[in-house]
């Protein structure tokens, strides 16, 4: 039996919303660091965004949930620390989505260059932390809205 | 115990262990603060420095209990072991005090980690490097939050500044274990999988200096060590009321799973 192609299943991947942020998906985020088939066993393997992520267990099962609707039945996951997960792997469209989603994708200089809301660059950090692992709590100073900024690691 | 090292493994186990535990205890500590601590944004850095640091201890345990190789996982290690069984420092153990207590607990623990992750980085065991990468990229971060907030209450107000301090004179002798070594240490350094640790004390007493001379804060003098958490020889006597409330689900349903 053929089995679906390398290229196939990474676009059945990148339609695998990430569960905390639905609006970006799981190739978007940079965590599939590889699609490989051994034999008729498909090996996906992904890095965990921080080691202690609640969604780490979901992610891993909405794969496996993703490629079993398309009819592959025996999947490896496998779990790949190093190289660690940066935010570089965040894909550009992945980044444009989060800011129209009203989450700053992450900058180098460690806040957000403005305010998902309205553009403003007048902006201030509430929190180092923020509702989920990945993300830290600023606020607009000219519309006055507070926003997520996806952290920068 | 440290005396009685019999193999490499039996050595890397240890080690394993004592990273790991530092990491479960000081979460489950941190993670008290849920719920309880003064602003809703305080309250959320401190259950994610919680998450990070039970997320890394899933990966330390995880990696003692395969080296073991009994068929014990991260969960047999750390809700089926008993006191004398735990490799934490004492420092994590203490109670949280009052929130400022909790901050600077977290910075002196932040520092030490940092440096000792960092060379862990080097680490010949590529297990080892692999997750020292990963969990010191979350501990810089936890590191730059702590001092942060060490230096806004250290230099604070009057009332501030004397919690702070008051703090550090009883945190400060819970520093020195971490400084520690002892066969186990010796035989990871041999095999270069971990530095020794009484070689990161001057890093670690110059980045703590420079903290603490922001806030305003005096470092003490003293080098007196509370000692025997790190290798299980006495725990203090708050570990077990820890353990009590960490492991009870496991114990009175063993097994549990959700």
């Amino acid at each position: 039996m053929t089995h679906p192609s390398v290229e196939q299943v990474w676009e059945w991947l990148s339609a695998v919303p990430d569960p905390e942020i639905p609006v970006i998906s799981l190739t978007d985020l940079g965590i599939i660091r590889d699609v490989a088939w051994t034999d008729d066993r498909l090996v996906v393997t992904v890095t965990p965004t921080y080691s202690g992520c609640p969604a780490t267990s979901i992610i891993n099962l909405d794969i496996e949930t993703a490629l079993r609707g398309h009819g592959i039945e025996k999947i490896e996951l496998k779990r790949q620390l190093s190289p660690a997960w940066t935010t570089d792997w965040l894909s550009e469209e992945g980044r444009a989505k989060l800011e129209e989603f009203g989450i700053a994708p992450p900058q180098p200089a460690g806040g957000p260059d403005r305010c998902p809301h309205c553009g403003s660059e007048n902006v201030e950090k509430v929190s180092q932390f923020g509702s989920t692992p990945c993300k830290a709590t600023w606020r607009c100073k000219d519309c006055l809205e507070p926003f997520d900024y996806f952290k920068c690691i | 115990m440290s005396g009685q090292v019999q193999s490499g493994d039996a050595a890397l186990f240890e080690f394993l262990c004592r990273l790991g535990d530092n990491t479960l205890v000081l979460g489950h500590r941190v993670s008290e603060w849920c719920g309880h601590a003064p602003v809703l944004e305080e309250d959320i850095a401190l259950a994610n420095t919680a998450l990070d640091l039970i997320g890394q201890t899933q990966l330390w345990l995880g990696l003692a209990g395969e080296v073991e190789g009994k068929g014990r996982d991260a969960d047999a290690l750390a809700f089926l072991r008993d006191v004398w069984d735990f490799r934490s420092v004492l420092l994590t153990e203490v109670p949280n005090g009052d929130f400022g207590r909790t901050l600077m607990r977290q910075f002196l623990f932040d520092a030490w980690h940092s440096i000792y992750l960092g060379r862990l980085l080097k680490s010949s065991d590529k297990r080892v490097a692999d997750i020292a990468e990963k969990a010191s990229k979350e501990v810089a971060y936890h590191l730059e939050r702590s001092a942060d907030t060490v230096v806004a209450l250290g230099d604070g107000t009057e009332e501030s500044h004397q919690r702070m301090q008051a703090a550090l004179a009883y945190l400060w002798p819970y520093v020195g274990e971490m400084f520690e070594g002892d066969a186990v240490d010796a035989a990871m350094v041999e095999a270069g999988v971990a530095p020794d640790p009484a070689s990161l004390r001057a890093e670690y007493d110059a980045l703590v200096g420079r903290v603490l001379a922001d806030a305003t804060l005096e470092m003490p003098e003293g080098r007196f060590a509370h000692k025997g958490g790190r290798d299980g020889r006495m725990h203090t006597e708050h570990l077990g009321h820890i353990l009590t409330q960490m492991q009870w689900l496991q114990r009175a349903y063993p097994g549990a799973s959700w």
